[in-house]
């Protein structure tokens, strides 16, 4: 592998080697986190953050991690900075940490984070670690904006929680459609983003894994 | 990567390195943010009990001013008589119930509400005008389905009529019994009598929902759809609190002007 540049790392996995849109990692959050914008830009910095430094911190002490406690030298690198990351939103941001709850100690078992660790910060030096960090960060953060928007503004008619569709309850016009509140909707609009971004960059489609074969014919009974 | 990492002696010095860091940045930062997590829970926890008596709060600068017209009392809850043994604003309940000399054990009949110890003061807020008691809010906390329940009720001046109900802490399911703190929910609570004529617990949560008909109406809340234990908690705790061994006699005091 050559060196990668600080602008491929950052800029990569926004399109073209997205974390959720192509990896397909870190989906239980994406479902979990975006009925609001507002949680969702809080979870996406907490996300960004931990990606970042956690990548920074294994890439750091990469040469002296025995390889038979690698995963669980980078778990304790991980599980430190969420709980840093935490009780920092406990002291200042308390209704959008209550609102998170247990999401923001999930990002532990974020796939992205040990996936970037394990896959680029132990190979390669700490600076470029770092904005890989971000850059995956970044790209998880675009896809969780995105769905964040679509839901809040047609699920309840706001953004930011601020009327944008001004909703019947309230005595507009806009019948809000509650199903895009409910995590199940994500899935819908996951899978939308992604025959989107695939139809737009077409080297992302993956050729199948097998053939289905045609149904088998009857044959009658000799 | 060099072979010799994977020494035993490397592992071992590696690990208790890294985790020695890392506790030192986890409990660094644990320690340093204290003081404004306990600040916040406290805003939360006045701003919870301003909702539940009803009193509109702009923003959460204003909690502190708009609190300031509650008043706060300590009851010691095995006479029903206000207190001055501790001070209304340092008195924390939940150590205090763990202390076997500031609370009682609770026997299995007894222990409705499964919280095992009871303290023996609590803290009340009054809403007052003129020196009469408008509204009274007590503190109450359960046993849900897995999950210590915390909350408060609010009172009309009768004792008998709910002002307001609400958690501030808990940890059911979300969506089944985290519906507890639905808004819609809450609101079926002011209006219900939690007592009879004669003062002994009424409320029912029926499962098939209030029924708007029946001259019951007045102390039925909604069943939760979905957290039935949830939901049996709720009354237990509700039940537990307004007996004998909760404010009970001090309700009752209360009442008769006597507290």
């Amino acid at each position: 592998m050559s060196s990668p540049t600080i602008k491929e790392v950052l800029l990569n996995p926004i399109f073209a080697n997205n974390p959720i849109g192509l990896q397909i990692l870190g989906i239980c959050s994406a479902l979990a986190v975006t009925s609001s914008l507002q949680v969702t830009i809080v979870m996406c910095l907490a996300v960004i953050i931990v990606c970042a430094f956690s990548n920074l911190f294994v890439s750091v002490i990469r040469s002296q991690i025995p390889n038979n406690i690698r995963i669980i030298c980078q778990m304790i690198i991980i599980a430190s900075l969420v709980i840093v990351v935490d009780q920092a939103l406990k002291a200042f941001a308390y209704e959008i940490s209550k609102q998170l709850s247990v999401f923001v100690g999930l990002i532990i078992t974020n796939c992205i984070v040990m996936g970037r660790a394990e896959a680029f910060a132990m190979k390669n030096p700490p600076v470029i670690s770092f904005f890989d960090g971000v850059g995956n960060g970044l790209g998880y953060s675009i896809v969780l904006l995105a769905m964040a928007f679509i839901r809040e503004l047609l699920g309840a008619g706001k953004l930011f929680g601020v009327a944008i569709l001004p909703v019947v309850n309230d005595g507009g016009w806009y019948v809000p459609n509650g199903m895009l509140l409910l995590p199940p909707s994500a899935f819908f609009i996951i899978a939308l983003l992604i025959w989107a971004l695939r139809v737009w960059k077409t080297d992302q489609v993956e050729s199948p894994d097998f053939k289905i074969a045609p149904n088998s014919k009857v044959v009658e009974a000799a | 990567m060099s072979a010799n990492n994977d020494t035993i002696q490397k592992t071992l010095t590696v690990t208790v390195l890294l985790c020695l860091v890392c506790a030192v940045i986890v409990a660094g930062s644990a320690v340093l943010l204290k003081p404004m997590q306990e600040k916040n829970k406290l805003l939360a926890k006045q701003g919870a009990i301003l909702e539940i008596a009803g009193i509109q709060v702009g923003s959460k600068a204003e909690i502190p001013e708009k609190f300031n017209a509650i008043t706060q009392k300590v009851v010691d809850l095995r006479t029903g008589k206000y207190t001055d043994a501790v001070s209304a604003v340092d008195y924390d309940q939940r150590t205090a119930a763990k202390d076997p000399e500031r609370s009682v054990a609770l026997e299995g009949s007894e222990d409705i509400a499964s919280i095992k110890r009871r303290a023996n003061f609590a803290t009340v807020y009054l809403i007052e005008n003129n020196g009469q008691v408008e509204k009274v809010i007590i503190p109450v906390h359960g046993y849900g389905l897995w999950s210590t329940m915390y909350g408060f009720l609010a009172l009309e001046g009768d004792t008998r009529t709910v002002a307001g109900f609400g958690f501030y802490d808990q940890g059911e399911t979300p969506g089944l019994g985290g519906e507890v703190d639905n808004p819609r929910w809450k609101a079926l609570w002011p209006g219900k009598k939690v007592y009879d004529e004669d003062f002994s617990f009424q409320l029912d949560f029926p499962k098939t929902g209030a029924n708007r008909n029946s001259p019951e109406f007045d102390r039925q809340i909604d069943g939760l759809a979905g957290a039935t234990l949830t939901t049996r908690g709720v009354q237990n705790l509700v039940e537990f609190w307004l007996s004998k061994n909760g404010f009970g006699p001090f309700l009752a005091n209360l009442r008769a002007g006597e507290a």
